[in-house]
């Protein structure tokens, strides 16, 4: 083959490489879509399309009124948005540390901020805002104590990963203890801080989480480029010119804001973050960023395991404990994948 | 080069039975410490008194009361320091402990399957259930942490840990939940604490403990062998997979029946091993009573310093644990050099 057709082979791979992922990403969207109209009409009774229609455009409507627009939406937009942010947040965290398990909810990032969300609660007796505004603070004292304590002529994914293990370790046991400590200890309510929950969602928390989806999403998929480059190890990207503490910086900053601010609505909602990335690779092949897709993958699970918790299943279970049980396998079949192709370590 | 460059002159060090003598002291001061501390401290004329088993004033009745706590805070804090010190032996991972490793979860998921769903009532049902579920835990994290080149090295051992204690206390969660009978009682044994301990339950779980130890003090001579490598081993005529085997039962019986007896409780078995080896060296022939005594003493004091700190009630046991032993656990993770991750 000469050099002008082998080139153009390539090229010819890498845009229908592209083709594909943007036809994936575009049926993931309407995958999406169908998910969040579905849970809008269907629930304990079914409410025709016309019906949400014209409770979205803002009639008022007896009876779907109150089940579309006060149950339906809030618990639908929340779960969209939370899951978006989870999946991002999660994917970003697996590319820069180019490990599947060193996802946010297995290295502490999110048990950190619902941890500052328990105390806020509990101890100080605040709401609203200000619990976000705490657990972000949080999420990022947590991701930033993670790096300094791994920092040791350079910080390597391998002693980062490690640290968090033991700081999430350290923090699950204060948000047992708080959540002991409680004074009306409802079942409920530690179950969102435990494994997650959409049980409290109300519209006006989309605000805070669209914000944060939107600032913290620009700032990682700015450096999405960066960011591939880092896939092939920090050697190889910074002769390549990528100031890699730089990206690692802004990545990070972007991925446990969002986070944090999931967190602090939802709780962890358990193996999101670690679950979308890997799905989202599986469906768009190798190559070129998964960023996008997972993002998308995170809200279509979120939605999905919280209409099962709530009507296909025999009692009523959180989100979290959904995705906890769902994700188990899946968890176990990665990390036996991961090993055995040395990807891992 | 001369000989005294290659074989440098070992540290001086007090001599070992020295140490294992104070130690034990120690855990002796501990116990009678934990006998006369809490919320209503206890003096020294009560203290004998209610040991020699009168119970007439407050301060007598609230030593018999304490006595099997702090009974059993010696007891499963030895039990899961020489588990620590087993598993740190037998992966040859400075990381293994029965918390990071899942195998304390893995107990709790499977004493909770029993009490939800098979209506499990019966203590005694409860150890063989922690024991089983240690074990399964361990024989899984342990195959799919060595799965792949370079076999089981902290980090694959680590992560496969912690990502199975995330799944399984997920999965205790989502049993637990419809529940609303059990739940209660099961949420305060998942904390981990020593505070609701009786005599009858000690007796229970005392001869699986028992049987744990004679074990391990058995496979301390192996454990050395181990500590070579396989190859060297099975080059001295050690049966590799049998003494590993033997040594990994001695660690699930133990942790299993500690777990049963208090809840899950982590980071004792990290801890004390490390310390023991600063202070003996690795032969397990040492290091194994210097951890169970270590153990003890640990539990003991952080149950003291949990009903000291939140007078007038109190912390639980698991959670002064964790306190102190994740910082330990980053501290060994910053010594490793890297290539040994």
């Amino acid at each position: 083959m000469s050099g002008a057709t082998l080139i153009a082979g390539l090229a010819a791979g890498r845009r229908s490489r592209s083709a594909r992922r943007r036809a994936v990403t575009l049926a993931l969207a309407a995958l999406l879509l169908g998910a969040f109209a579905l849970t809008l009409m269907l629930g304990q009774s079914f409410t025709p399309p016309s019906q949400v229609l014209r409770v979205l455009a803002g009639h008022d409507v007896p009876g779907a009124g109150f089940t579309v627009g006060q149950l339906r939406l809030p618990r639908a937009v929340v779960a969209v948005l939370a899951g978006a942010s989870f999946g991002l947040g999660g994917a970003a965290f697996q590319v820069m540390l180019r490990n599947p398990l060193a996802s946010p909810d297995i290295i502490g990032v999110s048990a950190g901020a619902s941890a500052a969300a328990v105390f806020a609660i509990v101890f100080l007796g605040m709401d609203g805002a200000a619990v976000s505004v705490l657990a972000i603070a949080a999420g990022m004292g947590v991701a930033l104590l993670i790096y300094l304590l791994s920092f040791r002529n350079g910080v390597t994914g391998a002693r980062l990963i490690l640290v968090g293990i033991g700081i999430s370790a350290m923090i699950h046991s204060f948000i047992a203890y708080a959540l002991a400590r409680a004074p009306a200890w409802s079942l409920q309510e530690a179950m969102r801080w435990l494994s997650g929950s959409l049980n409290a969602a109300r519209i006006e928390q989309a605000g805070p989480l669209l914000a944060a989806l939107v600032l913290c999403g620009g700032l990682i998929l700015s450096r999405r480029r960066d960011l591939e480059m880092l896939r092939m190890g920090d050697n190889m990207a910074a002769a390549l010119g990528v100031r890699v503490a730089a990206v690692r910086l802004s990545v990070m900053l972007g991925a446990v804001g969002m986070i944090a601010v999931a967190s602090s609505i939802t709780g962890p909602i358990a193996f999101v973050a670690f679950l979308a990335g890997p799905i989202a690779l599986r469906i768009t092949g190798p190559h070129g960023s998964v960023l996008v897709p997972a993002a998308l993958v995170g809200a279509v699970l979120v939605l999905g395991a919280d209409y099962a918790g709530q009507f296909l299943l025999p009692a009523r279970y959180p989100v979290g404990v959904v995705t906890g049980a769902l994700g188990a396998p899946f968890l176990l079949w990665l990390i036996i994948r991961a090993n055995r192709t040395g990807g891992s370590s | 080069m001369s000989a005294a460059a290659i074989h440098p002159a070992p540290r001086a060090r007090p001599a070992r039975g020295t140490v294992l003598l104070a130690a034990a002291g120690l855990v002796g001061l501990l116990a009678l410490a934990s006998v006369a501390i809490g919320t209503r401290g206890v003096g020294l004329a009560d203290l004998l008194a209610g040991l020699a088993g009168r119970a007439e004033t407050i301060g007598q009745a609230a030593v018999t009361v304490r006595l099997p706590r702090t009974a059993l805070a010696a007891l499963a804090g030895a039990a899961l320091g020489l588990s620590g010190a087993i598993m740190q032996g037998v992966t040859r991972n400075p990381l293994a402990d029965p918390g990071i490793l899942g195998i304390n979860n893995g107990a709790a998921l499977a004493v909770v399957i029993g009490v939800a769903w098979f209506g499990i009532g019966a203590a005694s049902s409860y150890v063989w259930l922690a024991i089983l579920g240690a074990g399964v835990t361990a024989g899984f994290v342990y195959a799919v942490g060595s799965l792949g080149r370079g076999g089981a090295s902290p980090l694959k051992l680590a992560l496969a840990g912690a990502a199975t204690s995330v799944a399984f206390s997920s999965l205790t969660l989502a049993v637990v939940l419809p529940r609303a009978d059990i739940a209660g009682g099961i949420r305060s044994w998942q904390v981990g604490g020593v505070g609701g301990a009786t005599m009858e339950r000690i007796w229970l779980v005392l001869p699986f403990l028992l049987a744990g130890l004679a074990i391990a003090m058995l496979s301390a001579r192996k454990l050395n062998l181990l500590a070579l490598g396989d190859d060297l081993a099975a080059g001295l005529g050690e049966k590799v997979a049998l003494a590993r085997a033997a040594a990994a039962l001695a660690a699930i019986l133990l942790s299993g029946a500690a777990t049963a007896a208090c809840g899950p409780i982590g980071f004792v078995g990290l801890v004390v091993p490390h310390l023991a080896r600063l202070l003996l060296g690795v032969d397990h022939r040492w290091l194994l009573p210097a951890s169970a005594l270590g153990g003890a003493g640990l539990l003991l004091a952080a149950d003291i310093a949990g009903r000291l700190i939140a007078r007038p009630s109190e912390l639980e046991v698991g959670i002064v644990t964790a306190l102190i032993g994740a910082p330990v656990f980053i501290w060994i993770v910053r010594r490793q050099r890297v290539r040994e991750l």
